[in-house]
This record gives C-alpha cells, structure tokens and sequence, in this order.
C-alpha cells in the first residue's frame, strides 16, 4: 500500500502540475512538487524498516494486469535493493526539487519546469521499483523521455534541442540492445519476471546455456552502456548539460545515468553465468573510467568538468558490479549521488552567482564571494577525490579492492583503477583551484553573490551526506552489505581480499588521489597557472574529437545514404519504376489510338467482321455447323 | 426455299424452326446492313432494333424446338434491355440534336484516337 | 454459442453512412455551412452502434463470427449478405467509426463543394466498414472497390497541388492489384465446385472447408497477396503512398493512414492466412523480409523528406512493416501485436496528420524549413504533437510499444535476425520523428509568418483529445483488447497448424518456470 501511494505521488504531482502547473504558478508549482517527492521519500523510508529489521526478503505489489498473454503486469518489486534505489532517488530528488525552487527562480515555464521534474522522479521509480523487465523497461525509456525533456528545456537555445535529441537517439541505440535482450530472455524462459527467472536460474544454473547467458548479459550492457554514458555511447551526456544545472544534478549525475548500473547489479546472477560478460563489462567501465577522467582534465566549462568525472565515476561501478561486486557498485552509486548531486548543485550556485558564466576561464577567487557554496564543495572535492575518511574513499576503495581480489587479468584493470583515482583528484582539484582560488577573472560587471537559503540548504545536507555517507559500509562495520543480501540472495558475489591487503590497497589509492590534489596545488595554486590552450589541450577539450569522428563516420554517411535512397532510389528507381510502366502503357494506348476513328459505322464494320470471323472458325475448329 | 415449297405441296405447309431460323437471319441480315450503310443515328437505331428482334426470335424458335423456357426468358431480358437502351439512346440522339442540328454520326466523330 | 441479438445490427452499421449520405445529397447545395455539422451528427449513429457491437461482443468466444447474419443473394453461387465480426475485425469495425467522425469535424476549412464531400466521406465510411465485416468473398470485393471511388473524388477534388496525378496514381495501382484479386477470388470460387457435389460459392465458410492444392494455393494467394500488398503497401509497391498521403485533404490522410492500409493487412491475415495456410507457410519467410526491408527503407527515407506531411507517410510505410512482420511470423504473439498495431498505427499515425492539418491550414506550407521553433508560439499544439510523435517511437506507456514489442517478441522465435532489423526500426523511428520535431518546433521563431500563428482552438483540441485517451487507455490497459485478439488469433495458428505440417514456435520452458514458480509469492 505504501509502495503504491509512493509511486503515485509523484505522478499525481505531475498531472497535476501538467493541467494547472501554469495556474499554479511560482512558487506553488515547486512546493507542490518537492512536497510529492519529499512525501515519497519518507514513505520510502518507512518502508524501509522492515529490511533493517532483517525480517523480510521483499515483496511483490500487483497493480494490475498488462500483457496477460505474456503473463507480464504491472507489478512493483520492494526489496532491499530497490527501496536503496529509491530511497536515493525521493531523497537526492527532494534536495534537488528545493534547489530548483530558487535556481529556476524567474523562469516563465517555472511550473513546467517541476512538471517534468516529478514526471521524472515517477519514471524513475518505475525503472527501479519494477518486478519485471517489462516494467523495468517502461521506467528505462520514461526516464530517457523526461531527460529529453528536461535537457531541451530551454528550447529556444538550438544547442540545447539538438542535445535533447541526441540523448534520446542514443539511449534509443542502448535499447536496441536492452530490446533484443528482453526478446532472448522471454524466448528462453517464458517469462520477464525477476524472480521466476533468478530462482530457476539459481536451482539450475545450467538451464541456459553459458553462451545465451552471454548473449543476453551483453546485450544488456548495450542498454546500460547507452544510459549509464559508458564507452562508446557516452557522447550524449556531456552535450546533456545545457539542461539547467539542477536537471544535470538529478538525472545527469545522482539518479538516471545510475540505472545501468542498477540493471547489472539487478540481473546479476545472468552476469554470474556469463564470465566473457563479467570481463567485458568491467573492462568497459574501467576504460570509461581512464577516457572520461583525462577529458575531465581538459575542459574550461566547469559543468562539463562535472559531466566528464560522472562518465569516468559511472565507469568505477561498472568496474566493481562488473567484476560481481554488486554491493560495492550500488555503495558507489549511492555515495556518488550525494558528492555529485552536490558537485553540480554547487557548480550551479557558482553560475548563478556569475549570472550565468559557466566558463572557468571567467570565474576565480570565489571563496569569499560564495562561502556556503564554496564550503560545502570542498567536501565533495575531497570525497570524489578518495580522501578518508569522507564518502567516495570508502566505495571507490571497495570497488578497487574487489577488483584486486579477482586477481589475474583484472589486475590491469585494478592499475587503471588507481591511475584513474590520481587523475579525479587531479582534475577536481584543478576546477576547485580554477573556479575559488586566484585573481578574479570576471567579466565587467559581474557581482558574484550567495544564493539564498532554499539552493544553500541542499548543498548543506548533501554535504553532510558526503561527509558520512561512506559510513554505511565500511569494513568495519558493513551495513550496506547486510542490509542488501537478501536482494542479492541468489548471486555468490566477490568480496574483498582478506588480511592486510586491503590496507595496503587502501594506501595506494589514497597516495594516488593525494598526489593528484597536490600536483594540482603546485600547478595551479603555487604556480598559478591559468586555463591551458592549444595541441593536446585542444584535443582533451573536444573530447578526443569522438564527436566529429561519429559524425564523420555515422552520422553524415548515414544522412547521405538516406538521402541517395530517398531522392535517388525511391524517387528514381522505384517510384519510377511504376511510372515507366506507366508511361509504357500509355505509349502502347498512343499506337492504338488511330483504330479509334470516331466513326460510328467504321466500329459496325468491326464488329460484324468479327462475329463472322467467330462463326467461321467454330465451324471449322468445331466441325459443327 | 425450293425443297421447302416442294415439300408444302406435298405435305401440307408446316412451319418448323428451320423457318423461323430462316426469318431471323434476314431480319439480321437487313439490320446489319442498315447499321453499315445508313449515317442517320436514328435509323442505325431502328437497325439494331432490328437485329435485337432477330436474335429474339431466334431464341423463342429454338426453345419451341427443344421445349425449354431457358430461351424464352432470354428473349424478355433482351426486351426489358432494348427497351432500357432506347430509352437512353434516343434521348442521346435528342440532347445530340438540339444541339448540333444534325443526327448523322458521321459528323459526331470527335472520340477518333 | 450463438451470438445473435436478433436485429441486423451489422447491417445498421453499414447502411446508416450510406442513408446518411443519401440525407446529406437531399440537403440544398448553398446550405453548406449545415453539411460539416449534419454529417459530423450522422457520423456519430455509426460510432455509437459500434460501441453498442463492443459492449456486447464476447470476450471469450472472439474466435468466433458474432452478430452473424446471412441473406441468401444467388443460392447457387453462394453469394449473399453474410457478415459477422470476431475479435480481429472487432477493433478496426470500432476504429473507423471512431475516425469518421473526428476526419469529419476537422474537415471544417473545405469550403468547396462541401456536400460532394461529405457524401463522398460517408460513402468511403460504409466501404469501410463493409469489407471488415464480410464474409462472402464478392461481398468483399465490392466493399473493398467501393472504398476506392470516394477516396479518388477526396484526393482528386480538395487535394493540393499536385492532387490529379497523386489520385490517378492511387486509383491505378490499387485497381490494377483489385484486378487481380478478383481474378483469384472467381478461380477460388470455381474451384469449389470442382469438388464432387459441390458447387461454385462465394461464402469464406464454405470456401474455408475447401482443400486446395499448393499449386493453387500459391497462384491464389498471389493473386489476392498483390492486392493486399499494395494497399498495406508493402515495400517495393508502396510509391503510391507517399503523393496520396501529401496530396490528400488531411481527413483523406487520416482514414487513408488511419483505416485504408488496414484493408491489406486485414486482408492478409482474414484471407491469406486461412484459405491458402500451406502457401502461407511457404511464402512467410519473404513477406517476413519484405516487411523488414520495408521497415528499414521507409524510415531511412523518412529522415530526410523535407516535407512533413511526406515523412508521416514514409513513417506508415515503416510501421506497416511491422504489421506484415507481426502476421507473417506466424506465432500467437507476432498476430496479435500485428492486428493490435493496425489500431495504433490508426490512432497515432491519424492524429499526426489531423495536427500536420492544423498547422497547413494556419501555414499554408508542409515545408519543415518554412517553421522553427513554434513550441513558442503554440505551446499546447507542440506538446500534443510531441506526445503522438511519441506514441509513435513506440514509447513505453503508450499504445505503439505494445504492439511492436509483441512483433518483436512473436518474430523473433521465427526469425531471429529479422527480429533484430526490425528493432533498429525502432531507433529510426526516434531518429526521423525528434529531428524533425527540432526542426519544427525548437530554436528561435525565425520566419515572420510564425510569429503570430494562434494555438489549437476549442474544437482542435475537442477532436484530438479523444484520440489521445486512446493511445494513453491501449498502452496502460491493453488487456481488454487483447483478450478479444487472442482467442481469434489462436485459432487462426491453430488452423495453420492442423491443415499444414506447420508448428508455431513457442517460447521456451514456460511450463518448467511455473512449476518453480508456483511455491514464489
């Protein structure tokens, strides 16, 4: 029941808000819409006891039937794994619905604005509050439609339409991926369910075969890799950001680009079957990982600085889930909401100060301008950066340690890992010290000021969130772990390396983020270098020109195959085809024409010609007279 | 005609199906001839008038002869159709005239390809 | 059981239009500003009989032909009034009453000869509704050239300006496939009387008794597979598609999309499927690949057409794709997406052309470079297009998802690899719909002649408003439809099954996993 009411708050705030939103108005629109999420999330939390008691292993909630035929419904799923999602999601969601409040303060689609945002909030917990693919699926592309929606905001702004649709096109590739999959596991099991399907697969592991496992467990990484802007779709989300700033905290960092990762850590018993997939997907988020965190380095738009460390952060879960660390990826997920959500927010409050200058290049010597904002930074700074004992030491460390602890060829990978971690403190650091510290560098006329207490209050809570959210799940006392066994019952995760090596591990990666924090102090502080340009910068700043290679490579090969088939084959071939028939026939009618003399009595003659010639030949063919 | 005639002073004049066959074809006869050779639309009419009635004729004779009623129903259709298309082609021939002045088709040949 | 009410109802649906159309020819011809409203009232009588048909059609035996009447016309030959509806013309009969009247009151700017119009509307409505419910092959037949007639007069007589040659083209090509369907249903007839004590016979009953050799089989399932196949129009016949759909008035575009390309995939699936089931068999595999290149090539075309009006048109022969790949894969699930679909197809790709309508009539222009950014302008008339564009990407939650996932699903146990194509029609249909949304309705209103372009009004949005309620109840709830498919789609596999050596593929295990199952919660 309270699972139901959960979900339908937000919906009802949203079709609320879709009628009357403009009614409504600001600021009733944003009160109407955090209070629905807020709501939402303490139900959630209530909910939630009955796991911490340890009693129950989840629940299904039917809504209703869908499509009976293929036994799929409506029907949510509330187990440990999917009330932490939520709770992340209502939580993170509600900060992010207050901040709005004042960021979107002015705006004339204001009441839109939370429209969409609870449209979102409602898709999201559909994704992860789904008992089986089918509506698992529902969510997926619902989050894809609100992004969408959400990113072109500002529609007005060509760049910000053109992002919009290149998010959905690309997600939509992703669920190329994610469809065929749902296709082979209905094939082979009959069912979409989440727990029909992991409890057969758990008594009898060789029900399918290890190469459909694969199969499926790849094809889901299509889908992932889509959504969670991993290596090579990740191209859509730092486009993404010319959504407004709150939009690029909730979805573009905290929630929606998690659900890749929630999907792996959700189906992973089918990972389990499939080694070939555990590697390929661990690969893949350690190389995203690597490829993000340099481009990081080379940005001047601090929220592409942002958009780049999610790619790279998005690809340590899916190192650790990959590698069956399901609880370390979903730790990772949670503690990069808080210090993300809280990064982009920040980064935010710092461009509203700047009335809009997003580019490093223009901002420095903030800190005394916008204290709040500079303090709760810094401690998401120093989280992403891997420092303990704030939130992001604990969950990168567990993901690496559980890299290590596979040992073999994943050691390369437990490398890049660490290489990694230097390079996010780095280039964190970097926009830290580019964007707070040294000589103004603002444009004429700019008075850089506080934001007012409705956006500083979230960065205060998620600052706290960052502080000692890694507190969940430390080795010493893993709550996290316990609390999400029971949804995780059926897969045999990877742990942790005993003994000493997890100190030892630990040392290592710290010493690689604080050598990243004080290269950069060197470089930028001590030294004051400024914005770097030109060679290799230019490069990092374009991303390593993926862009322009797909564009190059797809998108103009594709728009111009397009265009020979409709303008030449179709138009010509085709079409004309038909047309040269019927141009023939026409012809052949111009020939026969001049038989047609228009005379009535030349057609009699005709005629009679004719009926004599019948009977001539029936007498002679017949015989008969 | 002769062996027929030979045959009435001998046996008595009976009038079997071969007479009324004999009647139709010149009744056909004469409408085609009236259809080629005439240019008054209304008289290439009163042809296929003519020809329509033979065809008739041939139909009730044969059904006489081998005693089924198959023929004679044909012969009503013809009858309902002919009248159904005089109705219309005369019309056409009047609306033609009124406004042309003139019922030769020769000079309504404006369909030549 | 019997489903009789025992009152012609099928009857009074198809014969109201056509009384309504005769009404409407009495009316004085200067009285035009009466016609819309009158027709848009009569249209309503058929609409409401249908939903009387809906209410009390049985769920349980849609496998059967319910409100079945049979007039005996010519004994011997068979032919006669012999209608009946079952669960798959149940929904597209509900369809093209619902359409009528929403074509008829958009129709409201046709300002010449406005009675013709109208007559020809309800003329092409009773057409309609005839072939879904005929079971007497001739019957068919004429309902099927009887809808051919008013729709020539609507593209020819209010379609722009190329309007001639895009109705001659239409009139043609689908008369030269009737030509040929009619050759086959005269063969088939014949055929039945070859069979010892039998005689020749029109009546899809009797017909469906007949055993046919494949010979046969193959010719005729040709001969009324052309047809068919060029009024889905399945790709490479399907140039007609695209300059009627232009040309036409936009209530021509919306029952041309909405109902009239259904005629050939209802015609596949009533006809070919069970009076030819061994040629169907033989035959699906390359209807199955023509279905996907159709697919394919109608949305590849699609992303490029620089004329908005072209690019629904070019989308249908993509969506249609999916149809024919849904019938033809020859499973349970693949059917039912497939008749599912002809509905959704219906509803979205009608509402796409009621809205390209409404900005022609303010325009003047289906150029997508003569608008930009009218999301500004016309908040309420871009959040609706948005919507059905939506719908039409098959976004799940809306009606087109249901149907292209059961497609999937149900082709993909035929043919893998073809499942697989069809479903990067999927990211196409994202591709050509969003580009041209952000070519239309993003960035700044640069062309004076949007500037002061006024949003939807009362009756716009009272006409597509329905439509958007159908598209929201079939992707939430489509159980209700669906479960009056089913029954009549499982007989028709079955048929195939018991006739031809033909096994259906079925999805693995399903059996094993409910045995599992039955201890979970």
């Amino acid at each position: 029941m309270l699972i139901g009411l959960l979900l339908a708050l937000p919906l009802a705030g949203f079709l609320t808000l879709l009628f009357f939103g403009k009614r409504i108005g600001e600021p009733g629109a944003g009160y109407l819409g955090s209070a629905t999420v807020g709501l939402s999330f303490l139900l959630a939390l209530i909910s939630s006891f009955e796991f911490i008691s340890g009693g129950e292993n989840g629940r299904h909630i039917e809504l209703f039937e869908w499509i009976p035929s293929l036994g799929l419904n409506a029907e949510l799923l509330w187990d440990p794994l999917s009330a932490m999602m939520t709770l992340v999601v209502t939580g993170v969601g509600a900060l992010i619905h207050i901040y709005s409040i004042g960021y979107m303060h002015g705006d004339p689609r204001f009441g839109r604005f939370f429209t969409y945002l609870n449209l979102f909030i409602t898709s999201m917990l559909i994704l992860v509050l789904g008992a089986n693919f089918g509506v698992l699926f529902v969510g997926w592309e619902l989050v894809g439609l609100s992004s969408y929606l959400l990113i072109s905001f500002w529609f007005e702004k060509p760049s910000a339409a053109a992002a919009g649709k290149k998010a959905f096109v690309v997600n939509r590739i992703g669920d190329f991926g994610f469809l065929i999959a749902l296709m082979l596991i209905f094939a082979s099991f009959g069912t979409l369910d989440f727990t029909h399907i992991f409890e057969v697969l758990h008594d009898n592991a060789a029900f399918i075969t290890t190469a459909t496992a694969t199969a499926i467990t790849l094809l889901l990484l299509v889908g992932a890799a889509g959504k969670s802007a991993q290596l090579p779709l990740h191209v859509w989300l730092p486009d993404a950001m010319e959504g407004p700033t709150p939009v690029s905290a909730l979805i573009h960092a905290a929630t929606m680009v998690t659900a890749g990762v929630y999907m792996v850590a959700r189906t992973g018993i089918f990972f389990e079957l499939a080694p070939v997939s555990q590697a390929v997907v661990a690969t893949v988020g350690a190389l995203t990982a690597l490829f993000a965190a340099t481009i990081a380095i080379g940005q001047r738009d601090i929220k592409r600085v942002l958009a780049y460390s999610t790619i790279s952060q998005l690809g340590y879960m899916f190192m650790g889930v990959g590698v069956l660390g399901l609880v370390a990826g979903v730790f990772h997920l949670v503690t990069h909401a808080f210090f993300k959500a809280l990064l982009f927010l920040g980064a935010g409050s710092v461009i509203h100060a700047m009335g809009g200058e997003q580019d490093m290049a223009k901002m420095g010597g903030l800190r005394k301008k916008v204290p709040i904002t500079f303090a709760t930074m810094v401690v998401a700074w120093i989280a992403i950066s891997g420092i303990p004992p704030l939130a992001g030491f604990w969950s990168k460390d567990e993901i690496l340690a559980v890299v290590y602890g596979r040992g073999g060829g994943y050691m390369a990978l437990w490398i890049i890992g660490i290489v990694t971690a230097g390079l996010t403190a780095f280039y964190m650091s970097r926009m830290m010290f580019l964007t707070f510290w040294g000589e103004p560098r603002w444009d004429e006329g700019v008075q850089p000021h506080e934001s007012p207490i409705n956006m500083t209050m979230p960065l205060a809570v998620l600052a706290g969130l960052s502080a000692v959210g890694g507190l969940i799940n430390t080795p010493f006392k893993p709550t996290l772990e316990h609390f999400l066994e029971p949804a995780f019952e059926f897969v045999h995760q990877a742990h942790i390396p005993e003994g000493v090596t997890p100190w030892i591990l630990a040392g290592i990666s710290i010493g690689a983020g604080v050598l990243g924090v004080m290269y950069a102090y060197r470089r930028y502080v001590v030294n004051g270098t400024q914005l770097e340009e030109g060679g290799t910068w230019e490069t990092l700043l374009n991303g390593y020109g993926v862009d322009d290679l797909y564009g190059k490579t797809i998108v103009a090969p594709g728009k111009a195959l397009s265009e020979q088939l409709a303008f030449t084959a179709d138009a010509k071939v085709v079409d004309g085809g038909v047309n040269g028939i019927g141009a023939v026939v026409k012809r052949l009618g111009s020939m026969l024409a001049p038989l047609q003399t228009g005379l009535a009595r030349s057609y009699g003659v005709g005629i009679l010609a004719g009926a004599i010639g019948l009977v001539v030949w029936l007498i002679v063919a017949g015989g008969a007279v | 005609m002769i062996p027929i005639l030979a045959q009435a002073a001998t046996e008595g004049l009976q009038v079997t199906a071969g007479w009324y066959m004999g009647l139709a074809a010149v009744l056909f006869a004469i409408g085609s001839a009236g259809l080629l050779l005439r240019r008054n639309a209304l008289v290439m009419f009163m042809s296929i008038e003519l020809m329509l009635n033979s065809v008739n004729l041939t139909f009730v004779a044969a059904d006489s002869g081998i005693g089924s009623l198959e023929g004679q129903i044909s012969a009503l259709f013809i009858m309902v159709v002919a009248a159904a298309e005089v109705t219309v082609g005369l019309a056409i021939i009047v609306a033609v005239f009124r406004k042309r002045a003139t019922a030769s088709v020769d000079d309504l040949a404006e369909l030549s390809g | 059981m019997e489903h009789s009410i025992g009152f012609p109802v099928i009857a009074l649906l198809v014969l109201l239009p056509a009384a309504g159309a005769l009404v409407i020819a009495m009316l004085p011809k200067n009285r035009s500003e009466l016609m819309m409203p009158i027709t848009a009232a009569i249209s309503v009588l058929p609409l409401a009989v249908s939903l009387f048909i809906l209410w009390e059609f049985s769920a349980a035996d849609g496998a059967e032909f319910q409100f079945a009447e049979s007039v005996n016309w010519y004994e011997p030959w068979g032919i006669g009034w012999n209608v009946g509806i079952d669960g798959i013309s149940l929904l597209l009969v509900v369809l093209t009453a619902f359409l009528f009247p929403i074509s008829i009151i958009a129709s409201a700017s046709i300002t010449k000869d406005v009675k013709l119009y109208m007559v020809s509307m309800l003329l092409l409505e009773t057409g309609l509704l005839g072939v879904f419910v005929s079971l007497d092959l001739l019957l068919f037949f004429v309902f099927f050239e009887m809808t051919l007639i008013p729709m020539y007069f609507l593209i020819g007589i209010w379609g722009s300006e190329n309007r001639v040659y895009a109705a001659v083209k239409f009139f043609l090509y689908t008369a030269f496939g009737s030509a040929l369907l009619l050759t086959a249903i005269i063969a088939l007839a014949i055929l039945h009387s070859n069979v010892p004590g039998q005689s020749i016979s029109f009546n899809y009953a009797d017909l469906n008794e007949l055993a046919l050799s494949s010979n046969a089989q193959m010719w005729l399932f040709l001969g009324f597979g052309a047809a068919f196949a060029i009024k889905v129009p399945l790709f490479p016949f399907h140039t007609w598609l695209p300059d009627a759909h232009t040309e036409a008035p936009t209530a021509g575009s919306v029952i041309l999309a909405g109902v009239l390309l259904k005629l050939g995939t209802y015609g596949f699936v009533r006809f070919n499927l069970t009076l030819f089931p061994e040629a169907t068999v033989t035959l699906a595999p390359w209807l199955g690949a023509l279905a996907v290149v159709g697919i394919i090539y109608g949305a590849a075309v699609a992303i490029v057409q620089p004329d908005v009006k072209r690019l629904v048109a070019y989308s249908s022969v993509s969506h249609l794709g999916f149809i024919v790949l849904g019938t033809f894969a020859l499973t349970s699930q693949g059917l039912q997406g497939g008749i599912i679909q002809m509905v959704n197809h219906g509803l979205t790709t009608g509402a796409l052309f009621l809205l390209i309508g409404m900005i022609y009539e303010r325009r003047h222009t289906r150029q997508i470079s003569e608008y930009g950014g009218l999301s500004s302008v016309m908040p309420l008339f871009a959040g609706i297009f948005l919507f059905m564009a939506f719908a039409s990407i098959g976004l799940p939650g809306l009606n087109g998802f249901i149907g292209e996932f059961k497609i999937l699903l149900g082709s993909w146990l035929a043919w893998p690899v073809l499942a697989i194509l069809a479903a990067s029609g999927v990211v196409l249909a994202a591709i050509y719909l969003l580009w041209a949304y952000e070519r239309m309705f993003t960035g700044p209103v640069d062309n004076e002649a949007n500037k002061g372009l006024q949003d939807l009004n009362g009756r716009e949005i009272a006409i597509l408003v329905p439509i958007a309620a159908m598209i929201l109840f079939l992707g939430l709830y489509p159980k209700p439809a669906l479960d009056r498919i089913e029954p009549a789609v499982e007989s028709i596999i079955d048929r195939i099954e018991r006739v031809t050596d033909y096994e259906a593929p079925e999805f693995g295990r399903i059996a094993d996993v409910a045995e599992v199952a039955g201890e979970a919660p």
